[in-house]
């Protein structure tokens, strides 16, 4: 069978075609293409603007992505869109082109959740049957375990999202959106080598960031350019505090309170594999920490390239087939789409009750 | 702090012990996420102990792991001398060694509340119900005793509860609070909320049918002391921005 998938809960847009060819055969990936809205340096992307760039690139990246995946309107069996959790304007705009493909070409509709749509192309792609999850994003950051047919969380942020975090940092630095804000400071945390202390704030299986950025944006004004030399930050060895440490310390901080927390789930449900998805699992030092973490287990990490941990219409196509083929339909009135949708709302009824 | 890296610790290799515990019987217990924790004894070799140690985690800046460990330590400690102090049951501390990483406890007898229920959920009649209810409650009053002295636990799961003395035929035991590595001293409803949705969620994810149970803790924790409803009233704040928290994608 055959999927295709619209995803916009952000500032991305994606649309991906995938082939389910049988049961005991991996998917076959036929297109994934993505167009992205960056704002200005400085400033975030707004709901409107967001919704109004997935409206003018749904229908070309939709007929690039048909031509590229070479299949007739006829051989797709669905047309799978993310329901939520997501930003209302953008994931309303890519609903209304779903269901107006639904419509032009009789296909039936899967509202897909966004998150279970990572989880699940993660696991496609890294072959980790049964890990323990860790999903950040810029708008998302939970600790998820499988377990009864629903992917349950065990921990999460309790107030901004660690990408979110990172992206907000970013504009306090001014460091450019593109290609995206998190990129650009991993490229300058390799550059920083002081550490400067920041709170680190984990509470149980969850993590707070808010208090964090605080004090980033704090330690950034005291490095302002226009202060004086002698009156700007300086570390431990005399030497002035530089944009870089600022961006290593901020990484070092966060990601141990990642992966410490990812860590206590494992150690809580006896598990020694973690997959990393969302947007920020494509972060190298990230995954160099993690894997760090899994080895001193005896387990390993697993994560996949931007192609598939950035938000991306492949995942959404992928997971919404998986329901498709165990009968779920959503007829045209139930597909709303929903700002707020937990992951472990979603009835996992393709996965076995234990693992695999 | 000491420059020397502390050596590897397996299961067979002998540990660089501090002067009160002996050499020969280290017997490993968990790796948990933070800590190995070993049984051994102290001086006599009667005396059982708990032994928790912090090993640098490879994955940390080296500054941050040092400035962690050693807080976390300190803290652990200072907590669990103000518990004793106050009459909330929690183990002794009977040695500390805050830059090597280390810990020594009272030995609980006992096991884990994981534990118990991992046995008995599932599988109860109603006697079995009706032992479990009590279990409930003695663990919803040992948390609301820890409360009401200004004492919030930041890991309160199920497997940091110890049932003691119980034997796994019986669920009549005192709770025992251990693992006091990310506890704080704070008189804020929302951090004594937040121990609560912790418990609640450790409860959910590992427990899936003794969700139900957690009522039962709630009602019990309620009741333990006079600042309690309010709290119970700040876990609902706490749980809806949980769920707020799915805003985005
Ligand atoms: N004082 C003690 N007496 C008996 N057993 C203990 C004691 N302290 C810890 N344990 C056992 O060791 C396990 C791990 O200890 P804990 O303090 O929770 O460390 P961790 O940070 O690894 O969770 C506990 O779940 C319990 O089974
Ligand atoms: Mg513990």
């Amino acid at each position: 069978m055959i999927a295709l998938g619209l995803e916009g809960s952000a500032n991305k847009l994606g649309v991906g075609i995938i082939s389910h060819p049988s049961p005991s055969k991996p998917p076959l990936i036929l297109a994934n293409l993505r167009h992205t809205y960056n704002s200005p340096p400085g400033e975030g992307f707004l709901p409107k603007d967001t919704a109004k760039h997935h409206r003018t690139w749904v229908v070309r990246l939709v007929k690039q992505a048909m031509r590229q995946a070479g299949v007739k309107v006829e051989n797709i069996s669905c047309i799978c869109y993310t329901k939520g959790p997501g930003m209302g304007a953008p994931l309303q705009s890519v609903a209304i082109a779903a269901r107006t493909l639904a419509l032009l070409w009789n296909k039936e509709l899967i509202g897909v959740n966004h998150c279970i749509g990572h989880i699940e192309m993660g696991r496609a792609i890294t072959h980790a049957p049964n890990p323990i999850v860790l999903y950040v994003s810029g708008g998302n950051t939970q600790v998820i375990a499988y377990s009864h047919r629903r992917y349950r969380i065990f921990g999460e942020a309790l107030d901004l999202a660690v990408g979110n975090c990172l992206d907000r940092f970013a504009r306090t630095l001014m460091i450019p959106n593109n290609p995206a804000p998190g990129y650009n400071i991993e490229q300058l945390a390799k550059k920083g080598r002081h550490l400067i202390e920041l709170p680190y704030a984990v509470k149980g299986m969850d993590a707070s960031f808010s208090g964090i950025l605080a004090a980033a944006d704090v330690l950034a004004a005291q490095i302002s350019e226009d202060l004086d030399e002698g009156k700007r930050l300086r570390a431990e060895d005399g030497e002035v505090v530089t944009k870089a440490d600022l961006c290593f310390s901020l990484q070092e901080t966060v990601f141990a309170m990642l992966v410490e927390i990812t860590e206590r789930a494992m150690a809580h449900v006896g598990s020694s594999e973690v997959l990393i998805v969302g947007g920020v699992g494509c972060n190298e030092r990230l995954q160099e920490m993690m894997a760090l973490m899994a080895k001193d287990r005896g387990g390993s990490v697993f994560a996949t390239d931007e192609r598939f941990c950035i938000d991306n219409g492949i995942m959404i196509a992928h997971a919404g087939l998986l329901a498709y083929e165990t009968g779920i339909r959503m007829p045209l009135e139930e597909s709303t789409c929903t700002q707020r949708y937990r992951t472990d709302e979603v009835f996992v009824a393709w996965r076995d009750q234990d693992t695999a | 702090m000491s420059p020397t890296k502390p050596p590897l610790v397996g299961a067979s290799t002998p540990l660089p012990l501090p002067p009160p515990f002996s050499h020969s019987a280290l017997r490993l217990l968990t790796q948990g996420a933070e800590a190995l924790v070993f049984h051994t004894t102290l001086l006599d070799s009667r005396t059982p102990v708990a032994l928790k140690y912090r090993p640098p985690k490879p994955y940390r800046h080296p500054l941050l792991d040092r400035r962690l460990t050693r807080q976390r330590l300190l803290a652990e400690a200072r907590v669990l001398v103000k518990c004793r102090k106050e009459g909330v049951l929690v183990p002794d501390v009977v040695a500390l060694g805050a830059d090597e990483g280390w810990l020594g406890l009272g030995w609980v007898e006992g096991a884990t509340v994981r534990r118990v229920l991992d046995k008995w959920v599932g599988k109860r009649g109603e006697e079995g119900e009706g032992e479990l209810m009590g279990l409930m409650g003695r663990v919803g009053r040992a948390v609301g005793r820890m409360h009401e002295i200004g004492v919030c636990h930041g890991d309160l799961t199920t497997s940091n509860l110890m049932d003691s003395p119980a034997d796994l035929r019986s669920l009549a035991g005192d709770i025992v609070l251990i693992d006091f590595g990310l506890a704080t001293q704070s008189i804020q409803d929302e951090d004594r909320a937040v121990d609560l949705y912790v418990l609640e969620r450790a409860f959910a994810a590992t427990h899936p049918v003794a969700e139900p149970l957690f009522q039962e803790v709630l009602r019990t924790y309620g009741e333990s002391y006079k600042g309690a409803k309010v709290v119970l009233r700040r876990l609902e704040d706490v749980r809806m921005r949980g769920r707020k928290r799915s805003m985005l994608g």
